[in-house]
């Protein structure tokens, strides 16, 4: 068949929803150069994701976090066959471009950088390369799908080795959706507008300083939609989220998870697959680290796999307590 | 009848979804199982190798016995789908990024597949395509593959400017593309009856 133009379609939902279902039940591990992205391939990767510095580097240098370096994203796509992230500073609509011009095969708005835009995150459905964005809560979540996230991660503490933040954000995230599916419309409406806020912070805030009105329904307030236009988004979404038990998209553990085990426990509480940033290349013996994190993951629900696969790796990652963290140490605060 | 889906990685679910949908269409009285470990496959009637990534689902289906087990069931003649990353497993030659990534096929299909085909996510595409046997689907493609040839007994079921995008040996059907994560169950109700001639 003689392909019509007129007829393709790229960048819909559908395509970018798509490539995320095709992760579930896999490791995405954080790589920072083509030697260890090809080490995550062959221990059976099914995407890596592209860092100039894994997380927990990050955390050590302090300083400005930003996109990596576009020919360090290159050798690493030029090494590997299966699909290369990258990550993006939240708001930070030209580094998104950029990705997106180098090819990369989904975006990370992420925490992890120093964020761009303390307002707004990117409106993603003005692209077609696909993101993944980090969530710590149900409104969070729901916010960054209807923004047009193609996939959903625990935004954890990311760096720190511990996996209790991770926990903690699936937790959240399902024990609201559990409550979700006991509401009716009406009430599911009510938490809509709670959710649907955030996008008027900076209208209101405006507003308030100069001693003018509140605002309503039929105020734009984020790119070119009203907030009422994103109240009824969002309860739609909502309503999906009830209907289906789970959120539309994929639903990733991020952050924190450092051993075969804390990536099975992840699986065990409903996290699709799992994203490994420092928890590889920290450790003492990274290939065996992957290997064995694959396995877990995919034999999540057999405690003896879980044994097999976790003998004799050596050193995890050192690990940080999240509590002894400071408010601006800890990165899941960022961007809500 | 019961149709088991190799759940090692992938998009597993849509799968199980989209075949429970083509068998009620069909009012065909079965069950359809997801499986991560050994000993399903072998006690169906049909088995789907879904999309997900082709270097991850053949080292876990080779290192835990599964890849026997569709050989033994396709060997059978009952039938054996696969689907993006499916039909990479399912074929007998890859190009030059299967072989760089040492991936192990089935051989099932005497066809030689072109992974990544049409480019990265951003050049992923959906189009209205004309399918054998079945006719127009919305076809779904993902980062897909492509078959460059095929020997004479592989049946073309659909093509795309110069690549195959579906084709058929007798039990066992490959797809570039993703039926599965379209309502539309026409693809998978095919498959279930391609056992019966």
């Amino acid at each position: 068949m003689k392909i019509n133009l007129e007829e393709l379609k790229f960048g819909t939902e559908l395509i970018k929803r798509g490539f995320a279902k095709m992760q579930k039940g896999g490791v995405i591990m954080d790589v920072t150069n083509a030697e260890q992205a090809a080490i995550a391939e062959e221990a059976g990767a099914v995407a890596v994701m592209a860092l100039h510095k894994v997380p927990a580097d990050i955390r050590a240098t302090g300083g400005v976090a930003r996109m990596a370096d576009p020919k360090k994203i290159q050798e690493i796509i030029d090494a590997v066959t299966i699909p290369v992230m990258a990550k993006c500073r939240i708001g930070h609509i030209a580094e998104a471009r950029a990705l997106e011009a180098l090819g990369v095969d989904m975006i990370d708005e992420s925490e992890v950088l120093t964020p761009a835009d303390v307002f707004f995150h990117i409106d993603k459905r003005k692209f077609v390369v696909p993101f993944v964005c980090g969530a710590r809560s149900l409104g969070e979540a729901v916010r960054r799908i209807w923004e047009g996230a193609a996939m959903i991660r625990t935004k954890g503490e990311a760096g720190t080795g511990n996996v209790v933040e991770a926990v903690k954000h699936m937790r959240l995230i399902n024990r609201a959706i559990f409550e979700l599916q006991k509401m009716n419309e009406e009430k599911i409406y009510i938490t809509a507008e709670n959710y649907a806020y955030r996008y008027a912070e900076l209208a209101s805030r405006v507003r308030e300083e100069m001693g003018l009105e509140k605002v309503s329904r039929n105020d734009v307030v984020f790119e070119e939609y009203t907030l009422g236009e994103i109240i009824d988004g969002i309860y739609e979404i909502l309503l999906e989220i009830r209907e289906l038990g789970r959120l539309p998209v994929v639903n990733f553990a991020a952050g924190g998870v450092a051993t075969p085990a804390d990536a099975a426990l992840m699986m065990q509480l409903g996290a699709d697959g799992v994203f490994v940033g420092s928890g590889i290349f920290k450790s003492s013996n990274p290939p065996e680290y992957a290997k064995a994190i694959v396995e877990a993951v995919q034999h999540y629900d057999e405690p003896e796999v879980i044994a097999e696969v976790s003998k004799g790796l050596g050193e995890a990652m050192k690990g940080l307590d999240v509590f002894k963290l400071s408010e601006e140490e800890r990165l899941q605060t960022r961007g809500v | 009848m019961r149709v088991a889906i190799v759940g090692v990685q992938g998009d597993v679910e849509e799968h199980v979804l989209a075949t429970k949908r083509a068998l009620k269409n069909l009012k065909i009285d079965g069950e359809v199982v997801a499986t991560r470990r050994k000993g399903v496959v072998s006690k169906s009637d049909a088995v789907i190798l879904p999309g997900g990534e082709s270097t991850t689902i053949s080292k876990l289906i080779f290192s835990d016995g599964i890849a026997d087990e569709i050989l033994q069931l396709a060997e059978e003649g009952k039938p054996v789908m696969g689907t993006c990353a499916g039909l990479i497993l399912l074929s007998k030659y890859g190009d030059e990024q299967v072989e760089k990534t040492d991936t192990k096929l089935l051989g099932l299909l005497d066809a030689k597949v072109k992974r990544n085909a049409f480019g990265r996510q951003r050049e992923s595409f959906q189009v209205p395509l004309e399918v054998k046997h079945v006719g127009k689907f919305e076809a779904v493609f993902i980062r897909a593959p492509a078959i460059v040839e095929v020997s004479k007994d592989v049946e073309v079921l659909a093509t795309l400017e110069n690549f195959i995008v579906a084709a058929r040996q007798k039990n066992v059907l490959g797809l570039a593309f993703h039926p599965e994560l379209t309502n539309d169950a026409r693809i998978h109700e095919f498959f279930l009856k391609i056992g019966e001639s």
